[in-house]
């Protein structure tokens, strides 16, 4: 099914093809148009969120295959032939690898009570499995380091490092 | 204490459990859906333009190249703007302060940096956008006056209070005269930074026009009766023509209290071009309508060489815009915290050209309470006392400001189980006096207050004939749990497990409720929601009595007991009956009951009601480079009873994440030459992010209250106030450096003097 992005103000359109949680799509994108507004705008993913537009605040992380990248500073076109994770898809991410609920660090949100308003949530999820697809961060400071690009104005920033720690540990119910 | 939510014999099975919030799941998948994210056929998107100038008037606005943009639907400026009410009290929506609440393109005047000018409404968002960039202002510019410095001179007393906000008291005693006489002496001024809410949901408003002519509008919102009212009046539309939706709020803080421009603009656009439309603030316009504005204050302390306070003084001088005089408490919280017998506050305003400012998590206590409890622990260093004993020395029973004893007041027990958690008993006295390596280690204590409130409030239960109980009210759950809480409290009156019950909130369909705010809603939602199932519970027993061969024929309401989705006879489970049978048997299709709360008038005439806090704070400095960590907190809350352990302390966190923002962090920087805050971006607005964030630790201390059925007393604003002062007084300690101007940046901790 080709998607046309619909931007009358743009010069036009290019065509590419994105996978997207799992599902193959072909999008007629304006070259002017953030991968972040294709997702909440055009394709009705709105569990990806925007908090700034500026890259500062990473409500708006995403996975690119497998990597976290802010979301609103990347043009959709750049992304062709990606396969980009949002919220949405964290579910049949964990499908894939044998569960059939959550994925393991949605449970422990929930369970360490991560979140407040949710707003940042989708950000904070997906950058924690990226953070571990990683590698990188053992302990809590360098998981706090990791995720300092995820702001949280609820303030549930201990709660959040528990969740990851608790999934890291494989703790994760 | 016990609380019976059951009519008889209830016992809690919810009411007080760590339960996880029941919308997380929606939370942590996406599906949970904010204002800005509602799909509508043929949605057209507004973008605004903002003013570059403060003050002065719009010369010429030329739109010719924007509107020429294929795929621009219109440009709206003042010049070509609908007509909407004439009358100014039409835009006073139910939070505004006395004067003349600002409106978008009313006019060419410009009042503040930042102010809207144009709505640009496009086919999409890029286009809009682009379009945006091409629209031409010339400005008539006048000298903009936004220094609070500067113009403390001028301030005055708000001639108009602003409904709910005290004014400070009648002076007792003779505080200058004590002062001036007093043995010991602290006086010294206190200033913070002006700050910004910053939810991270940026403000947005979805307007649907419906098929019928009507709209549903997706405002984000505290409140959405506060957008139905300002809409219906701004528009001169009938209650019944307007529905207003915010399932889920991105964050308020105080920021969503009052409808803003966006939500206008948006109302604006669709009614004139009868079309859907969406206006999404940018990030850097969360600076262009509501701030925490910067008061001037300064504290003077008298005591006798123990500590013994004999004069307190306490005066504020806080900025307002030049059309609303906003209020609120700052000063009083001195003369609450402590027994004094000469104590003096004043409070006075004066005008600046910004934004009205607006509410921001505890507004005013956040303020006065970091110069008090700053003074306070001035006042030990002077004394050589301990801070906790300080205060303990100066503790009071009472509320002196309106001579009224506290409804409850656990304090003492708070400074006991947070001392002894932080393990202040190992602190050494004298500033500079701890180390850990390269590292200076400071720790301070401050107290904390708020205001215990409840609104009238209402709510709805419906039970259904499959035993499911939906419950509900207008009230918005800003992230504090209150979908949660109120599903706890209708399952345990009802005797349901929690998933037979749905809470719904946000919606102008539901019963009535006031903006969630002022840490009221789950003393007022949650009785109104209690006493709506207490309603149904009473239908439903009278139902099953009636029943042929009812077990409960001879039973009174009194020994009834609802659990498990049964009636059943206190003291022999055997005989009951279950409440789908009961409506099955009755032929009753569903029981409905709709209950107001409001509050106890014979308690607010006896007894002043406030939550308190004893906050203990560790601060680690490197010495030669002044980099400041604030490694740990412990805060001990004593707020009446706690309906959810888990969201409660999430609140109390949360406090003292943005209390630490507020010490450290956060600073909007005006330049007063072209009145505009600089740093309008989260890239130099700094908030904590998790690397700043260390051990928190929240204790909530036994207190019984009777204000309201349910004994709460309310958490949203408790847990910030006085943390900045925390670890101000544990900077001092540290350094030796007495730092009265937050927030707390190396540069200060570096420089001489």
């Amino acid at each position: 099914m080709l998607i046309d992005s619909g931007s009358p103000g743009a010069v036009g359109t290019i065509g590419i093809t994105l996978t997207i949680n799992g599902e193959r799509r072909e999008i007629a994108v304006a070259p002017w148009t953030t991968l972040l507004d294709l997702l909440r705008e055009r394709l009705d993913l709105t569990g990806t969120k925007k908090g700034c537009d500026h890259g500062q605040c990473g409500a708006c992380t995403v996975l690119v295959n497998g990597t976290r990248i802010n979301s609103c500073l990347a043009l959709a076109v750049m992304q062709d032939g990606a396969e980009i994770t949002t919220v949405e898809g964290l579910a049949s991410l964990a499908a894939r690898e044998g569960k059939n609920s959550l994925h393991p660090i949605q449970e422990a949100f929930v369970e360490h009570d991560a979140f407040q308003c949710g707003y940042c949530t989708p950000g904070q999820l997906c950058s924690s499995v990226g953070l571990m697809n990683e590698g990188h961060a053992k302990t809590r400071d360098e998981i706090r380091e990791a995720m300092s690009g995820n702001l949280c104005r609820c303030g549930a920033y201990t709660n959040i490092v528990d969740a990851i720690e608790d999934v890291m540990q494989g703790a994760g119910r | 204490m016990t609380v019976q939510f059951s009519p008889a014999a209830g016992r809690d099975r919810f009411v007080g459990q760590a339960i996880s919030r029941v919308d997380g799941p929606a939370k942590v998948t996406g599906l949970a859906k904010y204002a800005g994210e509602f799909a509508a056929p043929d949605l057209a998107y507004g973008v605004v333009v903002s003013s570059a100038i403060a003050k002065g008037r719009i010369k010429r606005i030329d739109a010719a190249a924007a509107e020429a943009v294929p795929g621009i639907v219109k440009v709206i400026t003042h010049e070509n703007r609908p007509a909407t009410s004439q009358k100014p009290e039409d835009y006073q929506d139910a939070v505004a302060p006395p004067g003349a609440p600002f409106q978008a393109l009313a006019s060419d005047r410009i009042v503040y940096s930042g102010q809207p000018i144009a709505l640009v409404v496009g086919e999409d968002f890029e286009t809009a956008r682009y379009a945006a960039s091409l629209v031409r202002v010339e400005y008539e510019t006048a000298a903009p006056l936004t220094d609070v410095t500067a113009q403390s001179g001028a301030s005055y007393d708000p001639p108009m209070k602003r409904a709910g906000i005290k004014p400070p008291p009648e002076p007792w005693g003779d505080a200058a005269h004590a002062f001036d006489t007093s043995e010991i002496r602290v006086n010294a001024q206190y200033r913070m930074a002006d700050e910004h809410h910053n939810p991270m949901e940026p403000h947005a408003s979805t307007v649907v026009v419906e098929k019928d002519g009507t709209y549903t509008v997706y405002d984000k919102i505290q409140g959405v009766s506060n957008t139905h009212d300002y809409i219906a009046g701004a528009f001169g539309l009938k209650p019944e023509q307007v529905r207003v939706l915010n399932p889920y709020l991105g964050g308020g803080f105080g920021s969503g209290l009052r409808p803003q421009y966006q939500l206008f603009l948006a109302m604006l656009a669709a009614k004139d071009l009868g079309r859907s439309v969406r206006v999404t603030l940018t990030r850097d316009q969360m600076w262009s309508f509501t701030y925490r504005s910067e008061a001037i204050q300064t504290v003077a302390l008298g005591a006798d060489p123990s500590g013994k306070l004999t004069a307190l003084k306490h005066d504020a001088v806080q900025g307002t815009s030049t059309y609303e005089d906003y209020q609120e408490v700052i000063v009083n919280w001195s003369g609450v915290l402590y027994d004094c017998d000469n104590v003096a506050l004043t409070y006075s305003l004066t005008k600046l050209d910004t934004p009205t400012p607006g509410d921001m998590r505890a507004p005013g206590a956040v303020t006065g309470v970091f110069a008090i409890e700053t003074a306070m622990d001035e006042l030990a260093h002077a004394t050589g006392q301990d801070p906790v004993q300080l205060r303990l020395k100066n503790y009071t029973e009472g509320d002196q400001t309106e001579d009224k004893p506290f409804g409850s007041k656990e304090l003492k027990e708070a400074f006991r189980q947070g001392a002894e958690r932080f393990g202040w008993d190992k602190r050494q006295p004298e500033p500079r006096s701890m180390r850990d390596g390269r590292e200076l280690v400071g720790w301070g204590m401050a107290t904390g207050i708020w205001e215990s409130m409840m609104m009238q409030s209402s709510a709805r239960a419906v039970l259904g004939a499959d035993g499911r109980l939906e419950v509900g009210n207008q009230t918005g759950d800003i992230g504090t749990g209150t979908y949660t809480i109120l599903t706890q409290i209708a399952a345990d009156t009802l005797g349901l497990p929690l998933d037979h019950v749905t809470t719904k909130l946000g919606d102008t369909k539901l019963a009535q409720a006031p903006v969630a705010g002022g840490s009221w809603t789950a003393a007022s939602s949650g009785t109104a929601v209690m006493k709506a199932c207490r309603d149904i519970a009473e239908q439903a027993f009278k139902l099953a009595r009636g029943m042929d061969n009812s077990p409960l024929a001879n039973v009174d309401f009194e020994r009834a007991v609802f659990t498990g989705g049964r009636i059943e006879v206190a003291g022999d489970p055997s005989k009951g009956v279950a409440l789908t049978d009961i409506l099955k048997a009755t032929g009753t299709e569903r029981l409905e009951a709709t209950a107001e709360a409001a509050p106890d008038k014979d308690f607010e005439e006896a007894y002043n009601a406030y939550t308190h806090s004893a906050i203990f704070a560790e601060v680690k400095i490197d010495e030669e480079l002044g980099v400041l960590r604030c490694t740990r907190v412990v805060s001990a809350i004593a707020a009446g009873r706690i309906l959810n352990p888990k969201t409660a302390r999430s609140q109390i966190l949360g406090g003292i994440v943005m209390g630490i923002g507020s010490a450290l962090h956060e600073e909007s920087m005006l330049d007063h030459r072209i009145g505009r805050f600089m740093n309008h971006n989260l890239g130099e607005y700094h908030v904590p992010v998790h690397a700043d964030i260390h051990d928190i630790d929240v204790i909530f201390v036994d207190e019984e209250d009777k204000a309201n059925p349910l004994g709460v007393k309310g958490l949203g604003e408790i847990g910030i106030v006085g943390v900045a002062a925390a670890i101000s007084n544990a900077v001092f300690h540290a350094t030796g450096k007495r730092i009265r101007h937050l927030p707390i940046t190396i540069d200060k901790i570096v420089a001489e003097g």
